[in-house]
């Protein structure tokens, strides 16, 4: 099966990265089964991918498939937030997301 | 004490009138922060800031917060800036910053700006843009969590352009027009340089103003700007006292247009002068202007009129009245009148056009008939900045300027224009009725000439097919300007022997 995929935009490897990047691979895998491939760009590197992505903030996820997408700003330092955020699990409870 | 401090270096805007009030223009390679309410003009200010920039061969980066980049062309386009095409040749680049609509970020621990920051950088390296525009801070503010985070990385971000030496302009929401300089608290330590655009309402006029607030090491004019927002142009602020301390005056005289008034006067008016003539209605204010035209026209001299009580059929006709031939004088190119209603404009778009047609034209002899009549369309604030500002434009360039007054009164007094601009102007001329035993009749002085003796009494003068005679002085006769006429015993006498030997004249 084609592997979905969770892009993480960081700022160089920073700690805030770093957090960032081992929440992540330990979501993937201890909450999705490993069922995604994660691709960490950073910003320093790909400043035009982040003009085409309209990223402001780092550390930022994007989750384009399955919809609806999903955008994540943080080091996803809440795994369960993360998880209500990137609306994958069916019982997703609105209540705690989109508070900006 | 004796060490030379670096300087400031400044960069010109391009933007018209405000590199005068910040004396050279922003501070070069730092951020000045650009304050206002809703509408008080921010982006245009910044936009401009750019567009200008590419006419003098930098190129800029525009990271928007707030509108789209979609949005921005559209409303810039109105000025006549084609973005797309700036952005088509690499001197324009937008960082979209903007909300995408119904995205709603989801927030979950710590965050910074970075990519944000690597965004404006690259942009900047990638066309080597010399200029750049953060609009508007507060937009920002509204959509990320925890402003202490904003404010660390929002200074970051000021500090990195710092190092690039790009002159920035950030622009920020205020709440109030008297109030803190910007909300939100980030955005004073972002920038060293402030400056605050306003709309206040005045008498029920709207009146745009700019102020620079600070400039750190370097200097600046205080105070605040009128400025205007042109649909061809954008931002044109009008830097008033700026321009009025270079005035020179020169000793070289011109005709009034009339051999007796010139007399009065000491041999007429200044080259460089503004001369005011004040009278009530039907005194002659008009017929002044004719004159003083019909004497530029025996000089072969360049005349503009601004009429603003008149049409251009009533002012021909008049003129043809008086033995002048306006028609025949367009022809030949030498005059020009420009009709206006006064209430067509507000006073700053007035200023703005009335110079453009003084710069399109090239007049040394410029009359506006009248003045009052624009006081209707402004405060008095503003007709005041308005009349400095027109003076001081004229004055540069050699025109000498005639503005007519009517004043309220018939008899005597002086009108508000007259109290209010009287210090502005070089010389002062009333026109004003005097009745004489039962008889209207009309009495003519030089208040003021600025540097020149002239003639104190007050002259009858009278009105034929011919134009206007200045005659004898009123003799014993006082109070004649104040309204309130006082006879000495010596009048009736006089005016007895002046009918038995008839040199009352016609």
């Amino acid at each position: 099966m084609h592997k979905q995929i969770l892009k993480l935009y960081v700022t160089g490897r920073t700690g805030r990265s770093e957090r960032a990047i081992a929440a992540l691979k330990k979501i993937n895998g201890e909450e999705l089964g490993g069922q995604y491939e994660i691709v960490i760009i950073d910003v320093l590197e790909h400043p035009k991918l982040a003009r085409n992505e309209k990223i402001i903030a780092t550390p930022t996820l994007i989750k384009e498939l399955p919809p609806p997408m999903r955008r994540i700003i943080g080091d996803l330092s809440d795994t369960d937030r993360v998880l209500l955020g990137l609306d994958l699990t069916a019982a997703a409870a609105s209540d705690d997301q989109g508070d900006e | 004490m004796g060490k030379t401090l670096p300087i400031v270096e400044k960069m010109k805007t391009g933007i018209p009138g405000l590199d005068d009030i910040a004396i050279g223009g922003l501070p070069k390679g730092r951020a000045t922060l650009v304050s206002g309410t809703a509408g008080s003009g921010k982006t245009v200010l910044a936009a401009q800031f750019l567009a200008q920039g590419i006419e003098m061969g930098h190129s800029g980066v525009f990271v928007t917060f707030e509108e789209s980049p979609e949005d921005i062309r559209r409303n810039l386009a109105g000025f006549g800036w084609d973005v797309q095409q700036w952005e088509d040749e690499g001197k324009w680049i937008f960082v979209d910053a903007s909300p995408s609509p119904g995205e709603r970020p989801i927030i979950v621990g710590d965050y910074d700006l970075g990519a944000l920051a690597a965004q404006i950088a690259d942009a900047v390296n990638e066309i080597s843009a010399e200029r750049v525009v953060l609009d508007s801070l507060g937009a920002i503010f509204g959509r990320l969590p925890d402003p202490s985070i904003l404010r660390y990385e929002l200074f970051r971000i000021a500090s990195a352009l710092r190092k690039f030496g790009v002159t920035t302009i950030i622009t920020s929401e205020r709440t109030e027009e008297y109030g803190a300089v910007a909300r939100h608290g980030v955005e004073e330590f972002v920038a060293d340089n402030v400056m605050i655009l306003r709309q206040v309402l005045e008498e029920e006029k709207c009146r745009r103003t700019i102020q620079v607030l600070k400039f750190r090491g370097t200097v600046h004019k205080k105070g605040e700007y009128p400025f205007t927002v042109l649909p061809r142009e954008g931002i044109v602020v009008i830097p008033l006292s700026s321009i009025e301390l270079k005035q020179k005056s020169s000793a070289v005289r011109i005709t009034s247009g009339n051999a007796v008034l010139d007399d009065i006067c000491g041999g007429g008016y200044f080259r460089d002068s503004i001369i005011l003539v004040s009278g009530a209605t039907g005194t002659g204010k008009t017929l002044m202007v004719n004159e003083f035209i019909a004497g530029g026209q025996r000089e072969g001299e360049r005349c503009l009129i601004f009429a603003f009580e008149e049409s251009r059929e009533q002012l021909f006709r008049n003129a043809i009245g008086w033995g002048i031939d306006f028609e025949l004088m367009e022809k030949e190119g030498k005059l020009q009148v420009v009709c206006v209603y006064p209430e067509s404009e507000s006073l700053e778009d007035h200023l703005i056009t009335m110079k453009e047609s003084i710069n399109d034209f090239q007049p040394n002899r410029l009359a506006v008939d009248s003045l009052s009549a624009l006081e209707r369309v402004s405060t008095m604030k503003g007709f005041r900045e308005f009349v400095i500002g027109l003076t001081s434009f004229i004055k540069h360039r050699e025109t000498a300027g005639l503005f007519t007054s009517t004043s309220p009164s018939l008899m005597g007094g002086t009108s508000i224009t007259e109290s209010h601009i009287s210090t502005i102007t070089d010389s002062i001329i009333l026109l004003r009725y005097v009745e004489i035993f039962g008889e209207m009749r009309r009495g003519l002085t030089v208040l003021k000439m600025r540097g020149s003796m002239h003639e104190k009494g007050i002259r009858e003068f009278t009105i034929d097919g011919n134009g206007m005679h200045v005659r004898e002085p009123f003799k014993n006769v006082t109070g004649i300007f104040s309204g309130h006429l006082v006879y000495t015993q010596q009048a009736e006498m006089d005016r007895i022997s002046d009918i038995l030997t008839g040199r009352r004249g016609d």
